[in-house]
């Protein structure tokens, strides 16, 4: 008896295949293609940020470094640098700076930077982008000769490590990113220290405890929305709130302290906080609901009470996914500028943040502020302190990532 | 039946999830230290009867019990009665085994420590362990996470797990049904060790497994008239159940024509 030939067989069924797998090859195709598109905007933004932070720069000394020493720049000492200093500064200038930090203890890097910035005072003209510099180097030396006859090209590289550790200055060549850098990491430390405990908790309450009627579905509508509300409100929120209406607290005057006011890394830390709140409670609930329910019933079944359960074994075992969310959350503190400028982050401030009281500013303010002047020399800076905010990110980031595998491995 | 014991009765006990009602008006007595087996086929409500001993219904929000459950003359769903202390003297064994994420040690004693145990914890969980038939095997290695050992074992520690706080009665819920026969055989001797000082009550699909090892057998089927809720058609010593049930649902379930 011969079997009903219901499916396709021989010719039939190759063709079948074959157009079986045309399709898929398609499909394969055009999710690659989407891949390439997201690789190539990733690209794209690093060679924009790389081109802007190295490159040719042209400059000119206004006092000749030959009017202070005879030897050679790159070979004078230290000690050298500090006569230099201590002849040529006036001995007010000179006091401040000591005041500041003791010029000895300064490295000889520092004291070659103070002596271009005070008494060299080198000004730069021109700068060029990174592709300009390697593809058309002799274009530009022409120009540079014809334009500044008395300049000096120079290839230079913005990231460095005066620029990480110099505060903030007037002048571009000498401007560094500390204040900004100690300011960030103030923010996204206040801000997690907030939002991940009342976040956990808050996702905690409504995963065990609420019971599941229409207010706690209220509820949890209202914290999936306000997690795309658009950060520039909350910015109005922490100045209502944290800048005004708490200003005893969040200025310290409460705690002793005098004449400050509202706009402090406290109340920019809350702030930002709770913009990362709704994120954290949705990724808390997540990483809870995901915990095996088998784990519950054994804690259950040998009499433990709802909170021990939780606390002992569902938070435990909730943590490795908490925690990866919050990385999400560090990311926000440490990037969004609109509520920071809202809240006063001040432009220009040169001293650390030393207390939770301290005026502050930050990354994306600087940066900001940067790429709003004139000059094409804060262009390059701006770009040296985008990938400085982009290391730190990563920073941060590998941080929470280890401590996650760490607990994940326990068991 | 000579003049038994009863651990804990039940009263026209029903038990619904939202308007479906999974268990029918069931009357029970169990029977204290002797082993009782519930029997049935799938879907018919047999772990929702088990766990409303332990009130663990609790758990789910749409879960209503009327009817009385009655443990030395007190209901368990009486006023102002707390689950926590129910569960403290009804300990139960789950179908897939679940040993906490922590060593064997810990196992053991954190469901003592929660209840207040004032005693040594090192006896108590060599005590728990020897009754569960796992010391010999686990001795050296008690502060070892409890994920290392194979399921047998971690079945075993979480039997321990559960006599550790001293229950009065032991549920389990189809407890070897994830094991191999060699574990399940381990486990049923076991059964017979602990009816000396518990009362066990186990719901198995294994008919084999409930002739051998229960001297009591619920038979637990869905009603007759199509409401997909279940109640127990015959309840008897086990050797009866097995050779000359009254029920003729029973006849054709324990000889294998249904179910």
């Amino acid at each position: 008896m011969t079997k009903p030939t219901v499916y396709p067989e021989g010719d039939d069924l190759q063709k079948l295949l074959s157009g079986r797998y045309q399709k898929a090859a398609i499909w394969q195709f055009a999710f690659l293609g989407a891949l390439m598109v997201a690789i190539i905007a990733l690209m794209g933004l690093i060679y924009n940020v790389a081109d802007g932070a190295f490159g040719f720069i042209v400059y000119e000394y206004k006092t000749a470094p030959s009017k202070f020493t005879s030897t050679p720049l790159n070979e004078l000492s230290k000690a050298e640098l500090l006569s230099i200093l201590n002849n040529e500064l006036s001995s007010g200038a000179y006091k401040k700076l000591d005041n500041e930090k003791p010029l000895t203890k300064r490295g000889q890097a520092e004291l070659m930077e103070l002596f271009m910035e005070r008494l060299v005072r080198m000004d730069v003209k021109a700068t060029y982008s990174l592709t300009d510099s390697l593809f058309s180097a002799d274009r530009i030396r022409a120009e540079v000769t014809e334009t500044y006859p008395n300049a000096i090209i120079e290839f230079r590289s913005w990231l460095t490590p005066q620029f990480l550790t110099s505060p903030m200055s007037s002048r571009a060549e000498f401007a560094g990113v500390r204040t900004a850098i100690l300011g960030s990491l103030w923010l996204v430390g206040i801000s997690i220290l907030f939002a991940l405990p009342v976040g956990t908790g808050a996702a905690v309450y409504l995963q065990e405890y609420a019971p599941k009627n229409w207010l706690s579905t209220a509820i949890q509508t209202n914290i999936n929305n306000l997690a795309g509300v658009p950060s520039i409100v909350y910015g109005m929120l922490g100045l209502a709130v944290f800048v005004r209406w708490l200003e005893p607290i969040t200025s310290g005057s409460m705690f002793g302290v005098v004449d400050s006011n509202g706009r402090t890394v406290l109340a920019a830390g809350l702030t930002m906080g709770i913009l990362s709140l709704p994120l954290i409670i949705i990724n808390a609930q997540e990483a809870i609901k995901a915990v095996p329910n088998g784990l519950r019933q054994a804690a259950y079944g040998v009499g433990a009470t709802r909170w021990q359960t939780v606390w002992y074994h569902v938070l435990p075992n909730a943590l490795p996914g908490i925690l990866t969310g919050s990385i999400l959350a560090l990311s926000r503190s440490l990037g969004e500028t609109a509520p920071l400028i809202v809240v006063g982050a001040s432009t220009f401030i040169s001293i650390d943040p030393s207390s939770p009281f301290s005026k502050f500013t930050a990354l994306p303010i600087q940066i900001y502020q940067w790429t709003t002047r004139a000059q094409s020399e804060f262009h390059a800076i701006a770009a040296a302190a985008i990938i400085v905010l982009l290391i730190l990110l990563l920073t941060l980031n590998a941080t929470a990532i280890t401590l996650r595998n760490k607990f994940q491995r326990r068991w | 039946m000579e003049n038994l014991n009863y651990a804990i009765t039940t009263k026209s006990l029903s038990i619904q999830y939202g308007n479906f009602i999974a268990v029918n008006n069931v009357d029970m007595n169990i029977a204290s230290q002797k082993i009782t087996a519930i029997i049935g086929p799938s879907g018919c409500g047999k772990s929702t009867l088990l766990r409303a001993f332990n009130r663990m219904n609790d758990l789910v929000p749409s879960c209503k019990v009327s009817g009385e459950i009655y443990l030395d003359g007190e209901n368990l769903y009486g006023k102002g009665v707390d689950p926590v202390e129910v569960r403290r003297k009804i300990g139960m064994v789950f179908q897939k085994p679940n040993p906490f994420p922590r060593s064997i040690f810990e196992n053991i004693t954190w469901g003592a420590k929660i209840n207040g145990y004032k005693g040594d914890l090192g006896e108590l969980v060599e005590t728990s362990l020897r009754s569960a038939a796992l010391w010999d095997e686990v001795k050296d290695k008690l502060h070892q996470s409890a994920y290392a050992l194979s399921g047998g074992q971690q079945q075993r520690l979480c039997i321990a797990r559960a006599i550790a706080i001293q229950p009065e009665i032991i549920l389990m819920d189809e407890p070897a049904s994830a094991l191999d026969p060699i574990s399940t055989l381990a486990i049923e001797d076991l059964m017979q060790e602990l009816k000396q000082n518990y009362t066990i009550i186990i719901v198995t699909h294994n008919m084999q497994q409930a002739a051998r090892a229960s001297d009591f057998t619920a038979m637990m089927m869905l009603d007759n008239d199509g409401s997909r809720s279940g109640t127990i058609i015959e309840f008897d010593e086990t050797n009866k159940m097995f050779t000359n049930p009254n029920d003729k649902r029973t006849q054709d379930y324990v000889t294998g024509r249904y179910g």
